[in-house]
């Protein structure tokens, strides 16, 4: 038994200095409770709808969405919208496509199975129509910063007048959660910007808690059936590790030598 | 050693083997199933063709699910010739009408029934396709006359948006 | 291999075993003799068996689905993730199977030192692990690259220039394994096929590995030879394999609890950025168990001495059957061994630690320290030990230390109380 008790020990060591190395140099983040923390954490289907429309109308100007798909809208585990919704959602959208038979490519509106429209060509026009900054993809942002939501949902909200002392150039703003606490995006979020179908008071901390849920979906899109999943494969194991457990007592006690 | 003992030990080693046996399968699943189309390529389900510069006589080629889909505007002789040819004839009956929802537009999958080649538009006995692979002759409905093929060509889901559209899937 | 040798009973059997004797090998691997005092930590060897396993399947699963080219690796990954029917929970065991491997890797190798598993007779099977270790690290490194992120990039940019310090040579080298300019995709599609080969090539050292094993047979916790084999041993099959068993489904435990509940803690979050060459990661930092060498190499202030110190961290084990001048194998009949055993553990672990933290200040200093501790570890303290330590007197069998009345006979009957002493 002290052998396994070793053992956890050197795991919740690796473990600590892991997120110790990944814990440098940040702010106190904001917190909030989030549905999807923890062994049987679930999305709240109406937040991430709500954060859907906030990306769609505040987000989507700059910020891409390559790896999520109009369909995605509708899978199980996701913003869960009904099959007509997403596709008028994808309808709303123009897709290129092509080339047709004259050779010519042609813009059509989106069906289920596009990729989300980026809205800038490439990388390089991202850059020039945001002075210099690129504006990251958010599809796995929140997997991307060491900070994870928390972080996401604290920016957002992080925007101050600059101390006495600190100079900023023409673009760039102050947010206390930012590395560096520059940032070259300016604050989106303010209270009612976008209306709530459901009737929800669009505050900046509504709409910053919702669109991070968003954007936790789009980074884990399997998060729900991994916890389903998670909690039965450590349960058989349990069960599993208990008859093997047994059976190697009754095995072992055909020897004289306890082991 | 008593009997009572004896048994549930027995117990015990079949439990472990079953509960052992039923890890094993949920764990070799993920890896057979990862296999299988993915949500994108499930997701492709259906592709439009603009069919107004097909004239009477010609078949056009359109890609679906990345296999080759003939789309034949056939003459009023064809159609006839089509219409004309026996049950009993056939190898796999189906008449024509089954596999044309409108006469004028014969829709099918291009792929020989044998072994997946493309047969050849306009060849071969029976005045439809022919398969070069191993000699499959298809008649002008798309059904198989004579050759290895056992059925006639597949006809996709497909229906008329307008008078100029097919979607396909 | 085994004693006594073996016959088929059926005709068929006899026929097929005459030609290929294959069942005489399988009969060996069941009836193979093994102490019957071996502990959990001889456990590992299965446990780590079953990783490479693991690891081969999930990773050709992976490679049914992963492009390996510079503009799509990134995406490829991210398709696995998304669409790819378990996807997620392939690539998720793939990656948290590799510092699986590496934590059970560690407890293998440290449960060696503890009990002197290297010693002869048992050198080649220790050396071959040695080699298996590195081929292990040169297998994670490459894997690591593959997802095309911000740390893959630039950790193949860090790692790739450490051959740039070999002199005179050095930059052609560098430049050779890029296959470019700089780390791009010829580099990306190499590494892939490397990092194919590569676990079976471990594959192959394993059967050497359990092979050179099964010459001298185990080593166990009170570390003296088998005197009566019909005594101090149990056949492998089912005593040992049930034990191995349990143990492995502990181990799944854990593995499993990370796969689903905290998939990318052991990860770093910048490998969730596509790769980009004009932007170099505010800290880079290797994957957690390549960190105690990292900061060995860090603690050199000269890039060629560095790497020198580094590489000799890992080879200088190769040598250990001939540095440790003790007789005496196992640590518990070592009590000076013992102490400095514990204290090289300590060293390493803090080694790690600091190898995760900025290379400045008190951070540097304790990594010089550490790493200057390490290496006289192994080049002074074990072979002047083994001239001055004094020993316990060593029972004669596992199953009858005849020294009765002695602290012996208590450690020796007493498995707990020998490892946890």
């Amino acid at each position: 038994m002290k052998n396994l008790i070793r053992i956890s020990l050197l795991i919740v060591f690796i473990v600590g200095s892991q997120l110790n190395s990944n814990a440098a140099e940040k702010a106190e983040y904001l917190k909030t409770d989030w549905s999807f923390k923890g062994p049987f954490g679930k999305f709240d289907r109406a937040a991430l709808q709500r954060g859907y429309q906030v990306y769609t109308e505040v987000c989507s100007s700059c910020h891409s969405m390559k790896y999520l798909s109009y369909r995605n809208l509708v899978q199980s585990g996701g913003p869960e919208f009904s099959e007509a919704q997403a596709k008028a959602i994808a309808a709303s959208f123009e897709v290129k496509d092509g080339p047709n038979a004259d050779g010519e490519m042609f813009m059509r509106p989106g069906r289920l199975s596009d990729k989300f429209v980026m809205p800038y060509e490439n990388e390089k026009a991202a850059q020039a129509a945001n002075g210099g900054a690129y504006p990251p993809d958010m599809t796995v942002l929140v997997k991307a910063r060491g900070g994870g939501v928390d972080y996401i949902y604290s920016l957002l909200q992080g925007y101050e007048d600059p101390p006495a002392g600190i100079t900023l150039d023409d673009g760039v703003y102050y947010n206390k959660y930012m590395y560096g606490n520059k940032i070259k995006m300016s604050n989106q979020l303010s209270d009612g910007l976008v209306e709530y179908s459901d009737g929800t008071n669009a505050t900046v901390e509504q709409m910053a808690k919702d669109v991070t849920t968003f954007l936790m979906w789009t980074a884990e899109p399997h998060l729900e059936t991994r916890h389903r999943m998670g909690f039965k494969a450590i349960v058989y194991l349990i069960i599993l590790t208990v008859l093997v457990y047994f059976s190697m007592k009754k095995i072992w006690s055909r020897i004289e030598t306890e082991v | 050693m008593s009997e009572k003992k004896t048994k549930r030990r027995d117990f015990l080693f079949t439990a472990t083997y079953a509960v052992g046996a039923v890890g094993l399968g949920a764990t070799v699943w993920p890896m057979i199933d990862q296999m299988n189309p993915d949500a994108s390529v499930k997701a492709l389900a259906s592709t439009e063709v603009d069919i107004s510069s097909v004239n009477p006589g010609n078949t056009i080629t359109v890609l679906w699910r990345g296999k080759p889909v003939f789309i034949r505007r056939r003459t009023l002789e064809e159609i006839a010739e089509a219409k004309s040819v026996k049950l009993e004839n056939l190898k796999h009956p189906e008449k024509d009408e089954d596999r044309a929802k409108n006469p004028e537009w014969l829709v099918m999958l291009g792929v020989c029934t044998h072994l997946g080649c493309v047969p050849l538009d306009q060849k071969g006995d029976y005045n439809g396709w022919f398969c070069p692979c191993h000699g499959s002759h298809y008649d002008i409905s798309g059904r198989i006359r004579k050759g290895p093929a056992p059925t006639n060509m597949e006809i996709p889901k497909y229906e008329f948006v307008d008078a100029n559209t097919i979607k396909i899937g | 291999m085994s004693e006594h040798e073996y016959t088929p009973k059926s005709k068929v059997g006899k026929w097929f075993n005459d030609r290929l004797p294959l069942l005489t090998l399988a009969n060996h691997l069941t009836d193979y003799p093994t102490p019957k005092n071996l502990n959990y930590w001889w456990t590992f060897g299965g446990i780590l068996t079953f990783c490479l396993i693991t690891q081969i399947v999930t990773g050709l699963v992976l490679a049914m689905h992963y492009i390996a080219h510079a503009d799509l690796a990134f995406g490829s990954v991210e398709h696995i993730m998304r669409d790819v029917n378990y996807g997620w929970l392939i690539r998720y065991i793939h990656a948290n199977g590799a510092s699986m491997f590496f934590l059970a890797v560690y407890i293998h190798i440290f449960r060696s030192l503890f009990y002197g598993s290297y010693k002869s007779p048992r050198e080649i099977i220790w050396i071959i692990g040695i080699i298996i270790y590195l081929l292990m690290m040169a297998a994670a490194f490459l894997g690591y690259v593959l997802p095309w992120g911000q740390m893959s990039f630039w950790g193949a940019t860090v790692i790739t220039n450490l051959f740039s310090a070999i002199p005179l040579v050095g930059e052609g080298i560098v430049t050779w394994l890029w296959g470019g300019y700089s780390v791009d995709n010829p580099t990306l599609t190499r590494f892939f096929t490397l990092h194919y080969l590569i676990p079976f090539l471990i594959l192959g050292l394993v059967v050497l590995h359990i092979w050179a094993l099964h010459v001298p047979g185990n080593n166990n916790p009170i570390g003296i030879d088998i005197q009566k084999p019909s005594k101090d041993t149990v056949p492998f099959h089912p005593y040992i394999v049930i034990k191995d068993g349990f143990a492995l489904l502990m181990f799944m435990i854990v593995f499993a609890f990370f796969v689903f509940y905290t998939p990318n803690i052991l990860g770093h979050a910048d490998n969730y950025i596509e790769a980009n060459p004009l932007v170099t990661p505010a800290h880079i930092v290797p994957e957690w168990y390549l960190l105690p060498f990292y900061a060995i190499l860090r603690s050199v202030p000269d890039k060629l001495l560095g790497v020198i110190a580094m590489l000799s961290a890992i080879l200088i084990l190769a040598a250990l059957p001939w540095l440790d001048t003790s007789k005496i194998r196992s640590a518990v009949f070592r009590p000076l061994y013992k102490q400095f055993y514990w204290i090289l553990v300590a060293d390493v672990l803090i080694l790690g630690y600091v190898g995760a933290m900025p290379a400045e200040g008190l951070y540097l200093l304790i990594a010089r320290v550490a790493t200057a501790y390490y290496f006289l570890h192994f080049l002074v303290i074990l072979p002047v030990l083994g001239f001055k330590e004094r020993t316990i007197p060593v029972p004669l069998s596992i199953t009858e230390p005849i020294l009765a009345g002695s602290t012996n006979l208590a450690t020796a009957k007493n498995k707990d109380s020998i490892i946890n002493q």
